[in-house]
């Protein structure tokens, strides 16, 4: 499980805190300051996992880290989260906000602060991860961003607004696979992508 | 200073054009107009903290003053919410805005209302008060048709959601699991993991449906069913080595490529599907060979197939080769994955080296021979600049001994510490191991050579080191038995709660000593005497060395884990000695070790009194309601007081209520045959009694329902094992079954919560009941009065051992609540020096009420501990806990820890008033909520319902009017809030005022709270009819 996401600027800066444990606040802010202090000193050519804390939960959890231009991306998990699985995971985050907001860069962390939580909330739902497939995410948020865009002209014509929010289909791809039986159906995709 | 502020600030546009034409399309994006823009502008130009705080204060204020003004639109709070999540990141309290928060997720759109949640999750955890006022929100968006809303309150529920209200939103989300939507279907999934994480017990039942995820037909549900499975597997994998097969053949099709393509990521198939399966593989096949023969075919072609192409095939490989270390080995297997390790060893890539040195160590564990291939690799390693591998390095080497005496490696390593090139930090390691060798080696003059050189080092850390070494090598038996040979590669387990200091510290503390206080709070305490020089520029800084010796790992590094009590290192670690992350022992109070696991353990144990008392209570009413049953049943009466006197002798044989808890716990084993006979009569009473008579029903069926459950549980598992050959039969034949399975879960679930009610319900038992209780109560204790003029709640055991239990009950008295422990000694002897204490809590006036102050308990006698309780801030729920302690004969002195658990409604009573006067009253309340509710039929009637709220919420009723009523109530001390409804059809108007705004909030839930059961009460009735007919 994940126990925390945390994302600072090369200053310490706080630009995303998520936490799936609760920590009273005076904690969590010591847990970024001092994730960001390990995380700083490490060079980028040695390894990109610290093991064996005192920081969150001990011995159990892992910091797996990115560092991206002027960006870390911290994640922190227990044993039964794989070390690559999550730098992996980590990159697919990256590559989604990219997606979302056309070459991602700090301030859009900062000014759209809500929005990459919200991003996040795709890919990662309390502290398990959710989805991994970068189309599925982006799907589901543009999903929202078609309810936002509804929601402008609300005002003006509530009727159609309404029912238009009321309509809103998530796109769902049929992908199907059975347990017992090997023969899997392997939908035409074309049509949906 | 705050000249600067604003200087900086109208520069500040300035700065910010500079900016944008710097970073480009991004900051342009920023409206100009936002103001979440402007704050962080302003932020991002300022220069020091303090400037930072000053801004953000001003800030707050600000946005203090918008939330709570009555202009503010939702849309306006929405973009303050934002504002407030951004000041709350950055370590600034914003608790102002979290009842706002709340509302907004309420009454907004859904964009507020998405804001809102987001900021919820964000401010608030589980056992927050104010998250109760979400569930009904969140119970009304799971009901929602808009796919959006449902989402959110799905995301909401798995991230923040209080465990005691689970059963109210269970049904719903079991219900999702049948959704059309796979995204819908997969965050329920994950809801549900959620639940099983904080309330295991309540979603016991829905095993099957779990197992049905499994089997979903969308792969993205299955693998949301995974995060599942490894949990309860890693608990206890012999429940399901049944599903073995179904992992392999889903491995199986994943490796194989029968995915859709969409499911690749770098073209590898479904890699955390993979490392998923892959782990929960490894946790079923550990030690069982059958099972682990299962897995061999999926293991090979796994290591066969994963292409190197990219770093996500590694994690694949890894968890492959973990996998085949921790399944009952198979030689080929095993080599096949030793080499394998090659890859990541020998690789440039510094994650994979660290990831292949930590497979080694499974590999060593295993077999040392297949290591050995790699051995050079490792050395070569040793010169990395990375310490964490070298750390690994260093563990790894010492086990390799197989080719070299200890002498040789202890030789090289010497050679290595006095070379210059390697830095101060690996020596440190390097003395380390050398440490480790050396009770392995025969000759020591190179160990002493190195003790006598490294001891006067300049390092302090290196001649630690040597220090440590030179007195471990003074005592070599000592030292063997410290570091075995044969357990090396296990992992030391190093008590990092120092609790085996326990004893001492209590000793201390109770002497008079000072208790600890951890080194940021004896800083901020020397910085307000202002006394001392600042530490601020050092303060923040963490010395490498100090460092890695704590982040050792233990297994090499025990030497400076021991000494890590020294003052040498004390000293020289306190900047960067970090207790909050450990385990929180130790509080501002000084050492809180048993509170915390104690909260725990306390909701586990509660269950089981109450379903007692209440059991008992409804074998009472029975014996009252059914006549033709009296005779045996004064029998089994008379039994139960023999029973009883012979346990409790000072007590005198009638004295019944501290017998509730206990004697039930014997008898009702002989008479839970009779009862289900009993309940059935019971059944049949008339109309008033009808809530009772369903307690009996619902609690026979706790007993029947384990039973179908578990007939339910193996016709799942074979039904499974059915479709999994033809899927399509599973929907349609399970469709049929699923209504006798959602019934069941609904009864079990309402259960607990039932208690919940039947609680209050207790303290009105029939009045000739209540007296001759309270009677004997006072027999046995002068000090109880009270308990006939005023009502009280059951007795209810907190806490207890071999010689003493502590039982507890509230008296709802006019001006406060009196908490009543009464401590009974079970024991022979009697108890010296009893002494019970009160932790003083945060919102509570705890005063003691003056008893009998011998410390001195009889054998076989009862004591009270009187003390009145006073709330001093709203709240929704509370604690209160304590401890007492006492001693036998001479012996030391033993402590108990017991908590209660308080909540709003024990404060609240009855206000009488005239109409004339609510009237009056009404119209001066600001703060009102209006709620519509829904009732089942037979609860239209006003007076029943109107009857309930009075029972259980103490409310007084002031006047009825038509169909509409006045009821009025009071919360201590002196907090008045007025309920007007009016009923309609099955619709109830509720429309709370009170000159407290949270207070109408929280009687709205808990009005709710009630006629929910109330409904629920109903449900249940009807069904366990349907339970006694046999099929």
């Amino acid at each position: 499980m994940i126990q925390a996401i945390l994302v600072f600027n090369n200053h310490g800066k706080p630009r995303l805190v998520r936490f799936y444990q609760r920590f009273p606040e005076e904690i969590q802010q010591q847990i970024i300051r001092e994730t960001f202090h390990l995380v700083l000193k490490r060079d980028d050519n040695i390894c990109n996992f610290l093991e064996g804390g005192s920081l969150i939960g001990g011995s159990d959890y892992k910091l797996i880290y990115r560092h991206y231009a002027t960006l870390y991306f911290v994640f922190c998990v227990d044993s039964s989260e794989s070390e690559l699985g999550i730098l992996d995971l980590i990159q697919v985050f990256v590559e989604t906000l990219d997606k979302c907001f056309e070459n991602v860069c700090e301030l859009d962390l900062i000014f759209h602060m809500d929005k990459v939580h919200y991003i996040l909330q795709e890919v990662v739902m309390g502290g398990m991860v959710l989805e991994t497939n970068m189309n599925e995410i982006v799907a589901q948020i543009e999903a929202q961003n078609r309810l936002e865009k509804s929601e402008g002209g609300l005002s003006a014509a509530p009727a159609r607004a309404v029912s238009a929010v009321k309509n809103i289909n998530l796109p769902e791809m049929p992908r199907n696979i059975n347990i017992g039986d090997l023969n899997i159906k392997v939908p035409n995709l074309s049509q949906f992508v | 200073m705050s000249d600067i502020v604003e200087k900086t600030l109208t520069a500040l546009p300035g700065l910010f054009l500079q900016n944008q034409s710097v970073s480009g399309p991004a900051a342009a994006k920023a409206s100009f107009s936002s103001r979440l823009g402007g704050l962080v502008r302003g932020i991002t130009a300022l220069t020091s903290k303090h400037e930072e705080e000053k801004l953000i204060q001003q800030e707050l204020n600000n946005l203090k003053a918008t939330v709570s003004a009555p202009t503010t639109t939702l849309k306006m709070m929405k973009e303050c919410m934002v504002r407030l999540i951004y000041c709350e990141m950055l370590g600034y309290d914003a608790s102002f805005g979290y009842i706002h928060a709340i509302k907004l997720a309420q009454q907004g759109n859904l964009l507020e209302k998405r804001v809102g949640y987001l900021a919820v999750s964000l401010f608030l955890h589980e056992s927050h008060e104010l998250l109760l006022l979400l569930v009904n929100t969140v119970v009304k968006d799971l009901q929602s048709t808009n796919l959006v809303e449902v989402c959110m309150a799905l995301t909401i529920v798995s991230q923040i959601f209080p465990r005691e209200m689970i059963p109210a939103v269970l049904p719903l989300i079991e219900d999702k699991l049948q959704h059309s939507k796979e995204i819908i279907r997969r965050k329920a999934v994950l809801a549900l993991y959620k639940f099983y994480l904080i309330a295991p017990n309540q979603v016991q039942h829905i095993h099957i449906k779990f197992r049905k995820a499994l089997c979903d037909r969308d792969v993205g549900v299955m693998a949301a069913s995974l995060h599942i499975y490894l949990r309860m597997i890693k608990e206890n994998s012999s429940a399901y080595k049944d599903l073995t097969g179904s992992f392999v053949t889903i491995l199986k099709q994943v490796v194989g490529g029968k995915l859709p393509v969409d499911f690749n990521y770098h073209s590898v198939p479904a890699p955390w599907l993979q490392i998923q399966l892959l782990r929960i593989l490894g946790l079923l096949g550990k030690d069982d060979q059958r099972t682990s023969e299962l897995m061999y075919d999926v293991l090979d072609e796994s290591l066969r197939r994963a292409e190197l192409n990219h770093n996500v095939t590694y994690a694949i490989l890894f968890e492959c080769v973990h996998t085949v270390y921790s399944v009952y080995p198979k030689s080929e297997l095993l080599e096949k994955a030793a080499k394998c390790i090659g890859r990541f060893v020998l690789s440039p890539k510094i994650n994979l080296k660290y990831l292949g040195l930590k497979a080694l160590t499974y590999v060593i564990q295993q077999d040392p021979t297949l290591a050995l291939q790699h051995q050079m690799t490792i050395i070569e390693c040793l010169d990395h600049p990375d310490p964490i591998i070298k750390r690994e390095v260093l563990g790894e080497y010492s086990y390799l001994l197989d080719k070299e005496t200890p002498e040789e490696v202890i030789t090289k390593l010497y050679k290595l510490l006095r070379s210059d090139s390697i830095s101060s930090e690996t020596k440190a390691w390097i003395i380390a191991a050398v440490t480790k060798l050396t009770p392995q080696a025969h000759s020591s003059n190179i160990v002493e050579r190195l003790i006598q050189e490294f001891t006067t080092s300049l390092d302090t850390c290196l001649r630690q080191h040597a220090f440590e070494l030179k007195h471990l090598h003074e005592n070599v038996k000592f030292m063997k038995g410290l570091l075995p040979v044969d357990k090396s590669c296990e992992d030391m387990v190093v008590d990092a709660s120092l609790s085996f200091l326990d004893g001492f510290v209590a000793e201390e503390l109770s002497q008079g000593a000072a208790p600890y206080k951890p080194h940021h709070q004896r800083q901020e305490e020397k910085l307000s005497q202002g006394k001392v020089l600042s530490f601020e520029p050092y303060g923040l800084s963490f010395s490498s060395s100090g460092f890695s010796g704590r982040q050792s790992p233990a297994g090499i590094s025990l030497g400076s884990d021991i000494s890590g009590n020294s003052t040498e290192t004390g000293l020289k670690e306190t900047n960067s000695l970090k207790l909050e992350g450990i385990k929180k022992l130790w509080g501002k109070e000084g050492y809180l070790p048993k509170k915390e696991s104690k909260t725990g353990d306390e909701t586990e144990a509660l269950p089981v009194p109450q379903e007692n008392i209440i059991m008992e209570n409804v074998d009472q009413i029975i014996t009252k309601n059914d006549q033709s049953q009296a005779l045996t049943q004064s029998k089994e009466e008379k039994e139960k007081q023999l029973l009883a006197s012979s346990l409790f002798v000072g007590l005198g044989s009638e004295s019944t209520i501290s017998l509730l808890g206990k004697a039930d716990t014997l008898s009702h084993k002989f008479r839970r045959k009779s009862k289900v006979k009993e309940t059935k009569s019971g059944q049949t009473t008339t109309a008033e009694n009808v809530t009772r008579s369903s307690f009996s029903s619902s609690s026979n069926v706790t007993y029947e329902e384990d039973y179908y459950l578990d007939n339910f549980q193996d016709r799942g598992d074979k039904e499974i094992k059915k479709f999994s050959l033809n899927s399509e039969l599973l929907d349609s034949e399970s469709l049929t079954e699923l209504p006798l399975i959602e019934k069941i879960s609904n009864c079990r679930l309402s259960t607990p919560s039932l208690f919940a009610v039947n609680n209050m319900e207790v303290f009105h038992p029939p009045q000739s009941t209540a007296a001759s209780v309270a009677n004997e109560i006072s027999l046995a204790s002068s000090l109880l009065e009270e308990t006939t003029e005023h009502m009280h709640s059951d007795l209810m055991e907190v806490c207890h051992n071999e010689t003493i239990s502590v039982s507890s009950y509230k008296i709802w008295k006019d001006e406060c609540l009196l908490m009543v422990w009464s401590v009974f000694n079970k024991s022979a002897s009697e108890l010296k020096s009893a002494n019970l204490e009160i932790a003083p809590a945060e919102n509570f006036k705890i005063t003691e009420q003056p008893g009998c102050c011998l410390p001195v308990i009889e054998a076989e006698s009862t004591r009270n501990f009187q003390y009145s309780v006073q709330m001093e801030k709203p709240f929704t729920e509370g604690n209160l806990s304590g401890f007492i302690n006492y001693q036998v004969m001479d012996t030391h002195s033993v402590q108990l820890e017991f908590s209660v658990n308080l909540s709003l409604l024990d404060f609240i009573r009855p206000l009488k008033i005239s109409t004339e006067d609510f009237g009056k009253l009404w119209l001066s309340f600001a703060n009102d909520v209006k709620q519509n509710v829904k009732m089942s039929e037979s609860q239209a009637a006003l007076p029943s319902t109107l009857k309930a709220l009075q029972q259980e919420l103490r409310l007084h009723v002031v006047d009825i009017i038509g169909n509409e009523g006045l009821l009025a109530c009071q919360l201590l001390p002196s907090i008045p809030c007025l309920l007007h409804f009016r009923v309609h059809g099955d619709m109830l108007a509720l429309w709370f005022r009170s000159s407290c705004s949270t207070l109408p909030d929280y009687l709205l839930y808990q009005c709710q709270k009630i006629i929910f059961h109330y409904r629920l009460l109903q449900d249940i009735e009807y069904n366990s009819l349907w339970y006694t007919l046999p099929f």
